[in-house]
């Protein structure tokens, strides 16, 4: 009797000092949640979401506090993701935060740039390059498409220009082509 | 010698439809009235363009040059001038445009002066860049930078060489041609690269429906009399062809999937690669021009000396096209691409043009459910599970398709050749390909802007807490001339220093001890003008030096009226 319940008591104590080490051992830095979903979101770093960048708003759905639809860039398939990892119903993306569009990157018309620098602070991943009274250009490579250097520009000279595919871009088709009802649609859906 | 032969799975026995286009040997095609060369033909980096519009180029000049080691050169394959240097047609399943660069060729074929390199002089590295600078490629079509394939590797050594002349696609002869007419050359490519990977045998793979360019090949092994270099008949079987099943058959090294033969001590060239690679070290001939294999729905199906940058319609006309032609393909019938427009030009991959006409291909039967015969499996030469690729590629479950190895499919259409349903079912595993590479682009692009992100946010973290350092220090230096109320409220360096290393973040511990540094130094170089005085100098400091404290008196006495506000304003400058 005494042995047995000395056995459990040591037992006890052995597996509660591993149990203690191996969490400060293994101790995981930050939220793997976190991180796990700010994976997922495409780094636009637009603030569409309602939140000062995708890392925040990873934040936001892992505390529970934002929803799964509000990121447009991310687009349907994000959601999907999301959805698939949070183990959630999916949800088609919430309009009020914007539509999904292609991949653009901004273009400065250099002519008309006055080099005021608005620019390069509203860039949240610095691939405006200028400096004071200097025209400015953007780094495409670098431009994630936020569109937030568009609106401060006093001399309204940046744009929005659609990435085109080049040859090293392109993708092959899905081979299969959806065929549409055309006798039978009804006359609303049409109009 | 009798070798022992090893056998892969698989594979199929298409219709070869060789003959017609061996009847009569290369012709040289002459050049077209514009040549347009693209830049980027191979795999690797997009090369330089060298010239602009309105240039006189050479024969073997330079026009591209190679963008980072995982490039290659372009050269001019005749003398003219560059009209243009503009995105272009490419001969690609998409039907957009690229760099390319228009050369008028002026008729004199003036060659560029060539510089003498001793190959047998230079080190392994310099050959592989003279071979960079030559642009050559694989020319069995995939075009992977021959220079990269050349190094012994960290093994210090190869076992075995394996030379390509299997060409195992039906209607494709221009290796077959090439071993007739220049065996020689090939063998002697052959052994140079041998050389460079420090391999222990030549093994040349042809297959047995090509007799006279097997029995060209022993002829030149015999006149080189090389005990390394052996010429290997193989059975005809598709894709004999494909680089691991040619390894496999040859040595009975099976390389697993995701793994590559060279981690086997095997590297493999196609012939035209061991020829280009032979003129552009002995000769310091550029890579301007290849064979090209003109077949299916031509009046004259024959093998070209095409020069690179012709124009696919020009090749075409001296074939003689017949009319009821529906499709151009680049490459055979099984792995081929179809062909956008004729404007597109002849590039470095281009191995054979082929016509394609309802009678010829007639067009595929509907497709129909998978039934799961198995079939596929049984004739895929990488030993994969096509009907699970396909499965996978059709549910866009990219990542299953990823486990079922879709990158070790060679794409090879034996599947689809033996499909009962008729799936096009390389048509998915292209899909899948290029959406899961667009993902793993779009991956890094994210990846690369959370970083950038998250750098500009610590980097303004840290010029706010740079200035407030700097506010802290500006008023800690104050006090001393302050009334001592005032100085009391504002904290000392002392107490800034001691409150630094509180600060856990190590971002925040390196600011600190920068700033640490800084103020050391601002204090190590003290105005250097004040010693060493003159009596009178120090007279004048002296005297200045009272005037300040004054006004500073003053100014304290004023502030002392009014000090409420000040000290929690010193204290606010503390803690921004
Ligand atoms: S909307 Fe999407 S891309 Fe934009 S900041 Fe929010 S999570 Fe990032
Ligand atoms: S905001 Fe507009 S004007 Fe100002 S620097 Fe940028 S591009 Fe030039
Ligand atoms: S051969 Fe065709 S039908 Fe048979 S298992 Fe493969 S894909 Fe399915
Ligand atoms: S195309 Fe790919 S899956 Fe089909 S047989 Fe060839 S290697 Fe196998």
């Amino acid at each position: 009797m005494i042995s047995a319940l000395l056995v459990m008591l040591g037992l006890a104590l052995a597996l509660g000092a591993a149990l203690g080490a191996a969490s400060v051992l293994f101790r995981t830095q930050g939220d793997p949640l976190v991180d796990k979903i700010d994976a997922i979101l495409p780094q636009t770093q637009c603030g569409q979401c309602g939140y000062p960048g995708c890392k925040p708003y990873a934040t936001a759905i892992a505390g529970g506090d934002a929803d799964i639809n509000q990121c447009p860039p991310g687009g349907d398939e994000g959601v999907r993701k999301l959805a698939d990892l949070l183990g959630r119903e999916y949800k088609p993306l919430n309009a009020e935060h914007g539509v999904e569009k292609p991949k653009s990157v901004a273009v400065i018309d250099e002519a008309t740039c006055i080099g005021c620098t608005l620019c390069i602070q509203a860039c949240p991943v610095d691939a405006i390059v200028g400096a004071a009274k200097q025209m400015h250009t953007i780094v495409a490579d670098l431009c994630t498409g936020c569109e937030l250097c568009v609106a401060p520009c006093p001399a309204d000279c940046i744009a929005m220009v659609p990435v085109a595919d080049t040859v090293d871009t392109w993708k092959w088709r899905y081979p299969v082509f959806d065929l549409k009802p055309v006798m039978h649609a009804p006359a609303k859906e049409a109009a | 010698m009798l070798r022992q032969l090893f056998s892969f799975n698989g594979g199929v026995k298409p219709d070869p439809n060789k003959g017609a286009s061996t009847r009569e040997p290369i012709a040289r095609l002459p050049l077209p009235p514009q040549l347009i060369i693209p830049l980027h033909q191979h795999i690797g980096g997009t090369p330089r363009p060298l010239v602009k519009a309105g240039d006189r180029v050479l024969h073997g000049q330079r026009i591209g040059a190679a963008d980072g080691n995982v490039s290659s050169a372009v050269h001019a394959p005749t003398s003219g001038t560059v009209v243009a240097v503009e995105p272009r047609l490419m001969p690609h399943a998409s039907g957009l445009s690229a760099m390319a660069v228009v050369i008028e060729p002026d008729g004199l074929d003036l060659r560029i002066e060539r510089e003498p390199f001793d190959w047998h002089a230079a080190t392994p590295g310099e050959v592989r860049d003279h071979l960079r600078d030559a642009g050559v490629v694989g020319l069995g079509g995939a075009v992977f930078p021959s220079h990269l394939k050349l190094s012994a590797g960290t093994a210090g050594s190869t076992d075995t060489l394996v030379i390509n002349g299997a060409e195992c696609e039906p209607f494709i002869t221009c290796d077959d041609m090439l071993m007739r007419s220049e065996a020689l050359d090939i063998l002697r490519g052959a052994q140079v690269m041998r050389k460079m990977l420090a391999a222990r045998q030549v093994l040349v793979g042809v297959e047995d429906n090509k007799p006279d360019a097997a029995a060209a090949l022993k002829a030149a092994a015999a006149e080189l009399s090389d005990a390394s270099l052996d010429i290997v008949v193989v059975p005809t079987r598709y894709p004999a062809g494909g680089a691991k099943q040619l390894i496999r058959v040859l040595t009975g090294i099976e390389v697993p999937h995701g793994r590559r033969s060279t981690d086997y001590g095997v590297q493999c060239f196609n012939v035209a690669t061991a020829l280009a690679v032979w003129n552009a070290l002995e000769h310091g001939e550029p890579l301007t021009r290849r064979i090209v294999t003109v077949a299916g729905n031509v009046e004259r199906p024959r093998n070209f000396d095409v020069a690179i940058g012709t124009p696919i319609g020009f090749v075409f006309e001296h074939a003689g096209l017949k009319p009821d032609t529906d499709t151009l393909i680049m490459g055979g019938p099984m792995m081929g691409v179809p062909l956008p427009g004729v404007e597109a030009p002849v590039v470095k991959a281009t191995n054979c043009l082929l016509a394609s006409s309802p009678a010829l291909f007639p067009p595929p039967e509907p497709e129909m459910p998978c039934i799961r015969c198995g079939e596929c499996a049984r004739a895929c030469p990488a030993d994969l599970q096509p009907f699970e690729l396909y499965w996978h590629a059709r549910s866009r479950n990219f990542g299953r398709a990823q486990e079922y190895h879709l990158f070790d499919c060679i794409e090879c259409g034996c599947c689809a050749y033996v499909c009962p349903s008729h799936i096009p079912l390389v048509d998915y595993y292209r899909y899948a390909k290029s959406e899961i590479w667009a993902r793993e682009r779009d991956k890094d692009a994210a990846d690369s802007a959370r970083e950038r992100f998250e750098f500009r946010n610590w980097r303004a973290e840290r010029e706010k807490e740079e200035k407030a350092a700097r506010l802290a220090a500006r008023s800690a230096a104050k006090p001393a001339a302050k009334t001592a109320d005032v100085a009391d409220s504002a904290p000392s360096p002392a107490d800034a220093q001691a409150a630094a290393p509180a600060t856990t973040d190590p971002k925040k511990a390196l600011i600190e001890a920068a700033m640490a540094r800084a103020r050391a130094q601002k204090e190590a170089a003290a105005a250097k003008n004040t010693d060493a005085l003159t009596p009178d100098q120090q007279a004048q400091v002296d005297a200045a030096e009272a005037r300040r404290k004054r006004a500073a008196d003053l100014l304290a006495e004023k502030q002392t009226a009014n000090a409420p506000a000040d000290p929690s304003a010193g204290q606010n400058d503390a803690a921004r």
